[in-house]
């Protein structure tokens, strides 16, 4: 089944397109992250979905609903972590959980939800006294009580030491486990290759790629040979790079030569999305 | 019904934890009452001071509970996304407004309460003779003054100049509308601008209610110009009142 799909989406502010045409699909159970530098249009793309903007043009659908007309019973089924947003700083985190429960018609267990973030120890503490990463968690945990099947999150470790990253990494992929759908936006690579089961790169308001992100490491396995010949750099992908380095070297033993400046490598990730933000500058 | 009980009690529950906002909105009328109280004496429109400050400070606590409190806690909540995060929510607008209006009504109805109390305990200020009318004053001074909250909410920009907009508008206007201590001893072009403002009519309203002993209903001047200026904030709300953070 098919959780989001979207269509040829368009949406400007002003003078400025922010997105300019983009489509792709999302599975249920799948997570997928839309990666990209600031400016590139997650936000706002993922903002048209969650219902907060309208769209200039194409077609959205998101389990099943059109969230241009975002019903009671749309609203049921979504959890949504924003950027930036708090909560009341004088609420303990156990009431805050509540509050939210309160809104929703099948709502999850209190504490079980606090416990699934990591807050047991802070249920009594207030909000304003947690610190960045344990209010993030909060910010999960209000997502989750309502029992969405589907979970956006918007950069959810933008301003994380590395070790609260790696906290809220293990509770995204806890997600996973419960079942739930998730869109994650984000613009660390290693957040996406870690987290997402396919990654759409945005960029300028489009999406330049799609794919697992083993896809988009060219094809997965492929390795770069380079040597220069005659003062011309030779580059060479193959999937086999013992029998290409064979070849290569035999033939140039054969000739006596030297194979010039030869170099083997793997493109890491880090460099094809590089390489995708420089391709499409024109 | 469910979800608007919820979030009358969330609200509560937000208001009462916040010292600042409670501390600011709710206990300074009655601090004011006991220290203007205790520095006015003798008579003021022909009855005792306290029982005269008694009534103007009961308009001067509604412009403090639903005019400043609403207009500075509904700026912060939306810029701090608070009011966006919500709106993700199945709590719909209408439940999320009607639920902090009646929870400011109830704030305002306990602040008099506490007023008439306080007035009782320590200056031995009568009960008020026409309760009905009391009732009737709460209700229609919660609503104006909580939809110019509302509206003025909208016309601010940030979060952090909030509180700042709003006491240059109401101490000035508790000032020039009585709600401080009678103004007939003022220069006459401030007197002409306190009667233009909205609370003024307030003050006039329990001025009448408390010390004529007057009902709410003989009172259709007053009622006139508040319902005007509520509905001029109904109005700045439709159109300025926003959800989402100014920046984004």
């Amino acid at each position: 089944m098919t959780a989001i799909s979207v269509r040829g989406l368009r949406k400007a502010y002003g003078p400025l397109e922010a997105v300019r045409g983009v489509d792709f699909d999302i599975e249920e159970g799948e997570v997928f992250g839309l990666l990209g530098p600031n400016g590139a249009g997650k936000t706002t793309t993922v903002e048209i979905l969650e219902g907060y903007r309208s769209r200039d043009a194409g077609e959205v659908s998101v389990l099943g609903h059109d969230p241009q007309r975002p019903g009671r019973s749309f609203r049921e089924r979504i959890g949504v972590v924003l950027q930036q947003a708090q909560l009341w700083p004088n609420l303990t985190v156990r009431e805050t959980h509540s509050a939210f429960a309160g809104y929703y018609a099948r709502p999850r267990d209190v504490d079980e939800v606090i416990e699934l973030v990591g807050l047991t120890e802070k249920r009594d503490a207030r909000v304003k006294t947690l610190s960045g990463g344990q209010k993030r968690r909060l910010d999960l945990g209000v997502a989750l009580v309502g029992d969405p099947d589907l979970v956006f999150l918007d950069e959810p470790t933008t301003g994380f030491d590395p070790a609260a990253r790696r906290a809220a990494w293990e509770m995204i992929r806890s997600l996973r486990s419960l079942g739930k759908t998730v869109l994650l936006t984000t613009h660390y690579l290693d957040e996406a290759e870690q987290l997402a089961d396919r990654v759409a790169v945005m960029r300028e308001g489009r999406i330049v790629r799609i794919g697992t992100p083993r896809e988009l490491t060219t094809g997965g396995s492929e390795v770069e040979i380079r040597y220069h010949l005659d003062g011309e750099e030779v580059l060479l992908r193959t999937s086999e790079p013992t029998r290409e380095l064979h070849r290569l070297t035999s033939e140039a033993l054969a000739r006596g030569e030297e194979l010039d400046r030869l170099e083997v490598r793997r493109p890491t990730l880090e460099e094809v999305y590089l390489a995708l933000m420089d391709e499409q500058s024109e | 019904m469910k979800l608007y009980l919820h979030q009358l009690r969330v609200e509560q529950l937000v208001y009462w934890r916040s010292r600042e906002a409670a501390v600011f909105t709710f206990i300074f009328p009655l601090l004011l009452f006991v220290l203007l109280g205790s520095v006015y004496s003798g008579r003021i429109y022909g009855v005792p001071a306290s029982q005269a400050l008694l009534a103007a400070l009961l308009a001067y606590g509604c412009a403090m509970v639903a005019f400043a409190g609403l207009a500075i806690t509904l700026t912060l909540r939306r810029e701090q996304a608070i009011l966006k995060r919500l709106r993700a929510t199945p709590l719909s607008p209408v439940v999320y407004i009607s639920s902090v209006l009646t929870s400011t009504l109830l704030v305002f109805a306990a602040e008099t309460v506490a007023l008439f109390l306080l007035g009782r305990v320590v200056f031995g200020t009568p009960f008020p003779a026409r309760v009905g009318s009391v009732i009737l004053l709460v209700v229609l001074g919660a609503v104006c003054f909580a939809a110019m909250g509302v509206g003025l909410s909208g016309l601010i920009r940030s979060g952090e100049g909030s509180s700042a907009v709003v006491n240059l508008i109401v101490l000035p206007m508790a000032f020039l509308t009585g709600a401080f201590g009678p103004t007939h001893h003022y220069p006459r072009f401030l007197r002409a601008i306190g009667d233009v403002l909205p609370l003024k009519y307030l003050v006039d309203l329990s001025n009448a209610i408390y010390l004529h002993k007057h009902s709410f209903w003989s009172q259709g001047t007053s009622i006139g110009v508040l319902a005007a200026w509520g509905v001029a904030g109904v109005a700045v709300a439709a159109f300025k009142f926003r959800w989402e953070p100014r920046e984004t």
